[in-house]
């Protein structure tokens, strides 16, 4: 390359699904998807080049998931998003639960990378519906649930799972019933892990978990103070409380049949 | 296969003319045992992570303490934080770059831009080390900055830099938007740049290039859909000396029945994005392949096992040609690289002497092979979690399981992306004889997203949800069974550790996902020491200076120093 200086920066180039793709299976623009007015091309290109350098890891090169992050072109977000606005809310805050960093970004280049993120035309094919997730067979989860399942030790259909399949889409929910709390949509309550330290004088304290090491343990008590405890190997004492040790066994034990048949159990008490 | 005579006359063509650099490094010197300095991205061309010093041991470990801290900062202003009342004179920072002005780096994935998670080197008394877009140089003896190079970025994923490179009296470190820069040591000034890959095809560049002879290897990324390659450059010049596709590229390439056809293999990933190790008697450097694309979504591959991807290669440095290969990952599904450091053994295999790779790999897997001949000796499964496959076939490569792949319904699988573990560096102990290893018993649920396979590029097309971790570990394996010898499970499980260090003052250290340094037992696995840093981000090294051994560690963009009391 002889001219160096003269000549802009070159840019990455995702694919896009246009003109390159176009007969690869297209069915064609549906009305689902916003009709948007073309931006200005230097904002698309400088989108580009923000989205490459922050965005581009976790969401893919070319918008549509990366390692571990969603495709953000069919993110209700994006596709809800006009100009940055609502974009600008989740790269500013982060999504801590999800594992999403915040990133210090100004408004102005949240808006140019919106801009690239709405330059890709979205075709009909759409993603798989949420009704094809349901292959499960209710009854058999039905039995599952109040049979070697367990679940029945805990919970109801009728108690606190009352109306569960009206609540969450069947990916969250089969997700949820592996570990509460994960996926899409409001985070249910959930009880704290809790701890108990005994001391050498026998003294017990408990409280919520802070967090656990190896070399120290800290909780807050019910008077919400903060106590820390050095442990040395079984000294003091530690017993934890995971509300949620019953889902996590199940990981290494549960088959996937079982779950799709939880699933279209739990999807159908509306 | 069968290796040339004449390995020893070759080697002897290294050692490069004395007057080479009294003060930087004669290439030669990389192949000898790990002692005093760390002049490559391993420490040594073995990968061990073993170092032979021993002042400290275990039993002084318990004066371990802080003996200096170095605070870097990145960008074109930053070199060392220096306060209103401080009256040293900040080192020079040295700008360089294609780009008329740099993109703006808006996080650095929650860390900062100056955030160093590879190697940091040490020669004659120099710390050398980098982050994306950005290189220092550091005393050794007290953490004092020398000299700072920023790299004016044209974009391009900014995810981590693995460190640079060291040859003579030069530096080199790549960038994320692919050039390979060439520093003076003393004064960073660069030298020279060179484009090593495509920028528009969306590679990005973030491993440590290492010197072999007067060979300068050369690995980059890509998250897309384009073919994996390493590359060897003139550490002189910057001319390409060689380039090796990890996937066929043109007709007749080896490898090419493995997918559906030429445009599916030609675009099939297999990046080299992590250093290898290095055999001084064969020439061989061997490292991992990363995963083939589309990564999650696979109809367009074909059925194969998609040649070279998840694999671990031998490549003669002189030639550039493949001397044999291994796939760890037939047909990955879930981008699980296979890039995790191997690590090179002489021992007892089968009650013969052996000359061996080990290698534990993103998808739970640990592999013992011959390193001469790539010839399989032995696989097991190292995470218990693992469930994607459904055993191990007669090659001693893991069959996948195409139920766990990413499902419409949905699959409960075992490691989540993240892998049972990544690229930090695993560590080999001759006096354990145990390999040491990061773990993690991930799950997520693994969902198929698009409909149409034909519209799924590079990491698209599935929807993975974790679920979390059921722990995180260091192991220790018997490389001669595949056993775990011992297994110290971390209360909290988050991620997984960030590498590990053997020395033979009989200490493993490590880390735990809370942000302990930690020193181990590496016999049983025992806490020895620690301190709480909170982050820690790449692995231990440990280096020899003025009659004190020092044990690094980076946090973010501070870099820690103990020695003993």
């Amino acid at each position: 390359m002889i001219a160096q200086a003269a000549v802009s920066a070159p840019q990455q180039t995702p694919p896009s699904t246009t003109a390159a793709n176009a007969g690869r299976g297209g069915r064609g623009p549906t009305s689902a998807y916003p009709v948007r007015q073309p931006a200005d091309p230097a904002i698309v290109d400088r989108g580009k080049q923000l989205f490459g350098v922050n965005c581009s890891f976790c969401h893919g090169p070319d918008a549509r998931g990366g390692e571990g992050g969603p495709n953000l072109l069919r993110s209700q977000v994006a596709l809800d998003d006009e100009d940055g606005e609502a974009i600008a809310v989740v790269v500013q805050n982060g999504r801590p639960d999800r594992g999403m960093p915040k990133f210090e970004m100004s408004g102005a280049d949240v808006q140019a990378i919106a801009a690239f993120i709405h330059s890709f035309p979205l075709r009909g094919s759409g993603v798989v519906p949420q009704s094809d997730v349901l292959v499960g067979d209710a009854k058999a989860g039905e039995a599952y649930f109040n049979g070697p399942g367990k679940c029945a030790a805990c919970h109801s259909v009728t108690g606190d799972l009352a109306r569960i399949g009206s609540k969450y889409d069947a990916r969250t929910l089969e997700t949820r019933i592996l570990m509460p709390g994960r996926g899409r949509g409001p985070a249910p309550q959930l009880s704290p892990t809790t701890v108990k330290v005994t001391l050498a004088s026998g003294e017990t304290i408990e409280g919520t978990l802070n967090r656990i090491d190896d070399f120290a343990v800290s909780l807050t008590d019910a008077q919400g103070n903060r106590r820390t405890f050095p442990r040395d190997g079984d000294s003091p004492k530690v017993q934890v409380n995971d509300p949620l040790q019953a889902h996590k066994a199940m990981w290494r034990a549960i088959g996937d049949d079982d779950i799709h048949n939880l699933t279209a159990y739990l999807a159908a008490v509306k | 296969m069968r290796i040339a005579k004449g390995i020893a006359l070759a080697a002897c063509l290294w050692f490069l003319p004395a007057a080479l650099s009294a003060q930087g490094i004669d290439p030669a010197s990389l192949t000898r045992p790990l002692t005093d300095s760390w002049p490559t991205y391993s420490g040594d061309y073995s990968s061990r992570r073993y170092s032979t010093l021993d002042q400290i041991n275990q039993s002084n470990i318990r004066n371990l303490a802080l003996a200096w801290t170095a605070r870097l900062t990145a960008g074109p202003g930053g070199a060392g934080v220096y306060s209103i009342s401080n009256t040293a004179v900040p080192p020079p920072t040295i700008v360089g770059g294609e780009a008329a002005e740099a993109i703006q780096v808006g996080g650095n994935f929650g860390n900062g831009p100056g955030t160093v998670v590879g190697a940091i080197l040490e020669v004659n008394g120099i710390l050398y080390m980098a982050a994306p877009d950005n290189a220092w140089a550091v005393d050794a003896e007290d953490g004092t900055v020398f000299w700072h190079y920023f790299w004016k970025t044209r974009g391009g994923t900014h995810v981590g830099n693995r460190g640079v490179g060291i040859y003579g009296d030069w530096i080199y470190f790549e960038t994320p938007d692919d050039y390979l820069v060439c520093l003076d040591r003393k004064s960073g000034k660069e030298r020279w740049h060179k484009e090593i890959a495509d920028f528009g095809e969306q590679y990005f560049s973030t491993t440590a290039p290492l010197v072999i002879g007067n060979h300068l290897i050369v690995g980059t990324g890509d998250d897309l859909d384009a073919p994996g390659f390493l590359q060897s450059y003139d550490p002189e010049t910057g001319e390409l000396q060689w380039k090796l596709y990890t996937v066929p590229t043109k007709p007749g390439d080896p490898g090419l029945d493995t997918w559906a056809n030429l445009d599916a293999a030609s675009h099939g990933g297999g990046q080299a994005w992590t250093v290898g190790a290095y055999d001084p008697e064969t020439h061989l450097y061997i490292f991992g392949t990363g995963n083939p694309t589309p990564a999650n979504v696979t109809p367009t591959r074909g059925e194969g096992d998609n040649l070279f991807t998840c694999s671990l290669l031998a490549v003669n440095v002189d030639t550039g040609k493949m001397a044999w290969y291994f796939q760890t990952s037939p047909h990955d599904t879930h981008d699980w690289d296979s890039t995790q450091t191997p690590v090179l053994v002489d021992g007892a295999f089968g009650g013969k002497p052996r000359k061996l790779v080990l290698q534990g790999t993103r998808n739970g897997y640990f592999f013992v092979l011959d390193r001469v001949t790539g010839e399989h000796l032995l696989t097991s499964k190292f995470s218990e979690s693992a469930n994607w496959a459904k055993g191990v076939d007669q090659r001693g490569e893991p069959v996948r399981n195409p139920e766990k792949d990413f499902t419409v319904p949905g699959s409960l699988v075992s490691p989540s992306n993240l892998g049972a573990t990544n690229w930090p560096p695993p560590s080999f102990d001759p006096e354990t004889g145990l390999f040491y290893i990061c773990t993690n018993e991930s799950f997520s649920m693994y969902f198929l997203m698009d409909p149409d396979p034909r519209e799924v590029t590079g990491l698209g097309g599935g929807q993975e949800i974790g679920l979390g971790s059921l722990g995180t570990s260091i192991e220790a394996i018997d490389y001669k069974t595949g056993k775990i010898v011992w297994k110290h499970m971390f209360s909290a499980a988050t991620s997984t550790g960030i590498g590990l260090l053997a020395t033979a003052g009989k200490l493993l250290f490590g880390s735990d996902p809370m942000g302990n340094f930690i020193a181990f037992d590496p016999a049983k696995g025992t806490p020895l020491w620690h301190t709480r840093i909170g982050q820690l981000t790449n692995a231990p090294e440990t280096y020899m200076l003025g009659g004190k051994q020092y044990v690094l560690v980076s946090g973010g963009d501070i870099i820690y120093a103990f020695a003993l009391n």
